[in-house]
């Protein structure tokens, strides 16, 4: 468990959340950025990196990937400090108006403002509809991602999907666990045709189980995972004993504990006041795909304005008795914490 | 209808039997995703009609055929969790005179 002080703490490291750490920079506002996913880029690197993205200004055409990285480059020299793969949990407002946030994993961050630029949530497993799923979750044998493929080492693991993920994970997991069965709705794979080969060479080598054209439908045990059903298209049923089932079907944006903050909600996004982005509780701000006011546009573009004004926003909230002027970037450079 | 028609008529199945009418321009090159949007129902949409994410995957109960999907719109619904025969993203399907008729209903996103 760690400790962290921060002047502000940023829910997000997507694009937005990573300019803001810029504007907020300039005013020489230290940040900390947390993020649930794994890696920086939120949106950009987990679904579209490869995308090309033609309305940032200056850019008539950059990579979702690229302007990532170069966000992470245009941030450096402010030394912002990166809490990832853990969400946002415990929320608690302090009497002399500071906050004190707690993560998924006990890290405890103390900062003077928040900006929520959270984009469509945090993004969680895409759970199959199978009844029971939930009650073998939490190391009871339903896993939603693999965290560390030493966990499945010797065990009998049943994988669903029919992407990437479950495609990569199979090839992965087919040398560490005892036995690996993959089970596909379809009966072609539509991921990297190199990985699809690879899974289809492991089967013919007995070293994977493909079971095509079926769905898992039932998890069974006494309080652990002991066996699943899995169903065929043609509704014959098969009980498998194993010891892990991991179904990898992506993930999808969930608002999370933030919506029980006490800010105000409409339609599943955070209202602002569009002066500086504040929301209902002073010294929280909302950016980016997270926020709605009159005209809201869901633009990489706007988050960036937006990102501005909400760094103006929270130096006044942080330091209500100094007053600030505007100073140029051309004419003073970039300056560092 | 006429192939130049400048708006069709589109169904949400909310429960079954219960159709919800909406009127779309057909001059815009709007998405049946960006139309449900615009209608006030709840879709995500989370790439912007790029077929990546997933989050506007909708059933066709009915209505004109519709043009097969691209290779992109079939790999991201091979990941989805629940996919049926009829099952589109509505963000690859474009609104068009043709799809005057057509019926659909959201997908649930855990289910």
């Amino acid at each position: 468990m760690s400790s962290i002080s921060t002047d502000i703490c940023i829910i997000g490291a997507g694009p937005v959340g990573l300019f803001a750490v810029f504007e907020a920079g300039l005013l020489k506002l230290r940040c900390h950025v947390v993020d649930a996913l794994p890696q920086v880029g939120g949106q950009l690197s987990e679904i579209y990196p490869k995308k090309p993205i033609y309305d940032i200004p200056g850019f008539p055409s950059v990579l979702a990937g690229d302007l990532v990285q170069n966000l992470m480059e245009q941030i450096a020299p402010f030394h912002p400090t990166f809490t990832l793969g853990e969400r946002v949990e415990k929320f608690e407002k302090l009497d002399d108006g500071s906050f004190q946030l707690t993560t998924t994993d006990g890290t405890e961050i103390h900062c003077k403002a928040i900006a929520i630029a959270g984009g469509l949530g945090s993004f969680e497993p895409r759970k199959p509809a199978v009844e029971s799923l939930e009650s073998f979750e939490g190391g009871k044998g339903v896993y939603y991602m693999v965290r560390d493929p030493e966990h499945f080492r010797d065990k009998r693991l049943v994988i669903a999907g029919g992407g990437d993920s479950a495609l990569d994970w199979t090839i992965f997991l087919a040398d560490v666990a005892k036995e690996v069965t993959l089970v596909h709705r379809g009966t072609t794979f539509r991921g990297a045709a190199d990985s699809a080969e690879k899974v289809k060479n492991l089967h013919e080598a007995g070293k994977v189980r493909l079971v095509l054209s079926s769905n898992v439908t039932h998890v069974h045990g006494n309080g652990t995972l002991s066996h699943v059903t899995i169903t065929g298209n043609n509704g014959e049923p098969e009980q498998v004993s194993v010891d892990a089932f991991v179904p990898l079907f992506g993930l999808t944006p969930k608002l999370g504990p933030i919506g029980e903050w006490g800010l105000e909600i409409e339609d599943n996004a955070v209202k602002v006041d569009t002066l500086d982005y504040s929301t209902n509780v002073p010294g929280i701000f909302a950016i980016g795909d997270i926020n709605t006011y009159p005209g809201k546009l869901k633009l990489i573009l706007c988050g960036f304005h937006e990102a501005a004004l909400m760094a103006q926003g929270a130096y006044k909230h942080i330091y209500p008795d100094k007053k600030y002027v505007l100073k140029y970037t051309t004419v003073n450079g970039v300056p560092t914490l | 209808m006429s192939l130049d028609a400048t708006e069709v008529r589109v169904y949400v199945e909310d429960a079954p039997g219960q159709r919800t009418e909406i009127v779309a321009p057909t001059d815009m090159g709007l998405s049946l995703m960006e139309v449900m949007k615009a209608s006030g129902y709840d879709i995500q949409a989370t790439c912007g009609g790029m077929a990546l994410c997933g989050t506007c995957h909708v059933e066709v109960l009915a209505g004109p055929s519709l043009q097969e999907p691209s290779d992109d719109e079939m790999y991201m619904l091979e990941s989805l969790p629940v996919l049926t025969d009829a099952s589109r993203l509505s963000c690859q399907i474009r609104i068009t005179p043709r799809l005057d008729g057509l019926v659909v209903r959201l997908m649930p996103q855990d289910a």
